[in-house]
């Protein structure tokens, strides 16, 4: 059977030279970086070579890279580090309602310790409104903390006017920047960002690193508390060999960025226009420009249908992708993004993500496109709530928001 | 995380559609979350003798909804109505935990079909 994997938002295999270049970090060359004698040597290097290789990625100083295990401890750190650095300064966060749960957990978390958290809401498309941020805005705010792009629908967030508005009120500025590093181009100091988190396994790194992007002078307090590595600034032993399996994937990601992102749209372009003209009822979520979406998203809605059952139906053709519906995020509630963009409760149940990557082909793209069609037809014709004969009004909604 | 059960039923599922003249017909669930069940039965001398499903649901809704049918057809009312969620649940190896409660209704829609075909029939 055909695998074709369309979900790279969630993570992605690890590039054949990154493989390699961890490899002796799993062999040979064992040692502590830590450490002043030659096994510690041996590694110490690689270790600040792959900073280099994160820094130059980002447009930052290498000092101002810290290794993590993964963007939810690097989103942890950022947001209680500050609230702890710049403790007594102000007991407010402004983030948004379409956040990945490792900031809003963390906000709701701290809302349990007495913070304040104004969530941002967003349009019918998944936008902000920057008067909303700017009308947020008290004399307590302590951090801003927006994501530079949505896992679920792609949209890419006005980054470069936050940080600026950041900066003007003097309130630092966190981005969960997950998903856009490695797929659009990021600059930390055009962006006026503060702080920066990225992961390694959406980048084509392994499991379990991750880096924190610090500007130079910024307070904050650590999370994990112990040895002095990273400039006390996060303990732990070094991960040394997935420490050099990210920087070997930020390399790989700054090298022809712009001719994978064009590649990977036109498959993106392609998949989408091929739905919208195959499967009729169905519902773009994220914004409806596509340069404001990340190039290898496509996040729909088949009416009718529920999630997770189109994507055990996919499966079983060998296509993976993921979904918005309650079934597929282990709670009842289908996705708080789709629900913040007020997209209809049915429709938000039958969302479904494509999230394409470097492996993708057009050969794919077009199985996708003759596999999908039948199966949602199939399961609509097992919906009660398909060629209804009497439509109740909440009903009636569903289908208008289809069209 | 499906029983080989579970995914027979989800992907050759028993007994889908409509019953033109259906003398009974139940709905449970709602959209919110995320699982709607509508049975319709043919029920002559008492007995269950023709019964379809349509499911708006996940693959465990839709492998209870046919296992309802399979397990339904041939049985009189009352043994039908003894039929539980539990029991279409087991009849199918198991389902994970979190989908025994909010995934786990067909035994209810059949139960609300055999209720409207007594209120109909009185």
């Amino acid at each position: 059977m055909k695998r074709i994997y369309l979900d790279y938002n969630a993570t992605t295999p690890i590039h054949s030279d990154v493989l390699e270049a961890m490899l002796p970090f799993l062999r040979d060359q064992f040692g502590n970086p830590s450490s002043v004698h030659w096994a510690g040597r041996q590694v110490s290097g690689a270790v600040e070579k792959a900073r280099e290789q994160v820094a130059r990625l980002i447009n930052c100083s290498p000092a101002e890279v810290v290794f993590t295990s993964c963007g939810s401890e690097g989103d942890n750190f950022a947001i209680k580090g500050t609230l702890a650095g710049l403790k007594g300064q102000g007991n407010h966060i402004i983030t948004t309602s379409v956040e990945h749960p490792a900031v809003l957990n963390t906000c709701k978390y701290l809302e349990g310790e007495g913070f304040d958290v104004t969530y941002l809401p967003v349009d019918k498309d998944g936008m902000l409104n920057l008067e909303d941020l700017k009308k947020a805005i008290t004399k307590q705010t302590v951090l801003i903390s927006v994501m530079w792009a949505n896992n679920e629908t792609g949209n890419i967030y006005p980054i470069h006017e936050i940080g600026a508005i950041a900066r003007e009120n003097k309130i630092r500025f966190h981005t969960d920047a997950v998903q856009a590093v490695g797929k659009i181009p990021v600059d930390v100091q055009a962006a006026k960002v503060d702080l920066l988190v990225l992961s390694g396994h959406k980048i084509g790194a392994p499991k379990g690193v991750g880096a924190i992007y610090i500007r130079r002078g910024s307070k904050l307090q650590a999370l994990i508390h112990g040895g002095h590595q990273e400039r006390n600034r996060r303990a732990g032993t070094h991960n040394v060999a997935g420490i050099v399996g990210l920087g070997a994937a930020c390399k790989l990601a700054g090298q022809g960025m712009a001719e994978s992102a064009a590649r990977v749209r036109q498959l993106r372009d392609r998949l989408e226009q091929g739905i919208q003209e195959k499967v009729p009822q169905i519902k773009l979520n994220g914004h409806p420009e596509a340069d404001l979406r990340l190039p290898n998203t496509l996040n729909v809605s088949f009416a009718y249908i529920e999630g997770e059952s189109l994507l055990l139906n996919m499966d079983m053709k060998g296509i993976a992708a993921s979904s918005g519906s309650a079934c597929t995020s282990g709670s009842l509630e289908p996705s708080h993004v789709l629900g913040a963009m007020c997209v209809e409760v049915t429709l938000a149940h039958s969302s479904t993500r494509f999230s394409l990557g470097p492996e993708t082909t057009e050969v794919d793209v077009d199985y996708v496109l003759e596999v999908l069609p039948p199966i949602v037809q199939r399961l609509r014709e097992m919906s009660p709530l398909y060629n209804r004969k009497e439509l109740t009004c909440e009903e009636c909604q569903v289908i208008r928001k289809a069209h | 995380m499906y029983s080989e059960k579970v995914m027979d039923h989800f992907s050759n599922p028993r007994n889908v559609g409509e019953i033109e003249d259906a003398n009974g017909v139940g709905e449970v669930g709602n959209a919110s979350c995320g699982d709607i069940m509508k049975i319709f039965l043919k029920i002559e001398d008492n007995v269950i003798q023709d019964i379809k499903f349509k499911t708006f649901g996940c693959g465990a809704a839709i492998a209870t909804s046919s296992m309802v049918t399979e397990m339904a057809i041939g049985k009189t009312l009352e043994e039908a109505m003894e039929l539980t969620n539990q029991a279409v649940a087991e009849a199918l190896d198991g389902l994970p935990a979190a989908k025994m409660h909010c995934s786990n209704l067909a035994a209810d829609a059949l139960h609300e079909a055999i209720k409207n075909y007594m209120e109909t029939k009185s």
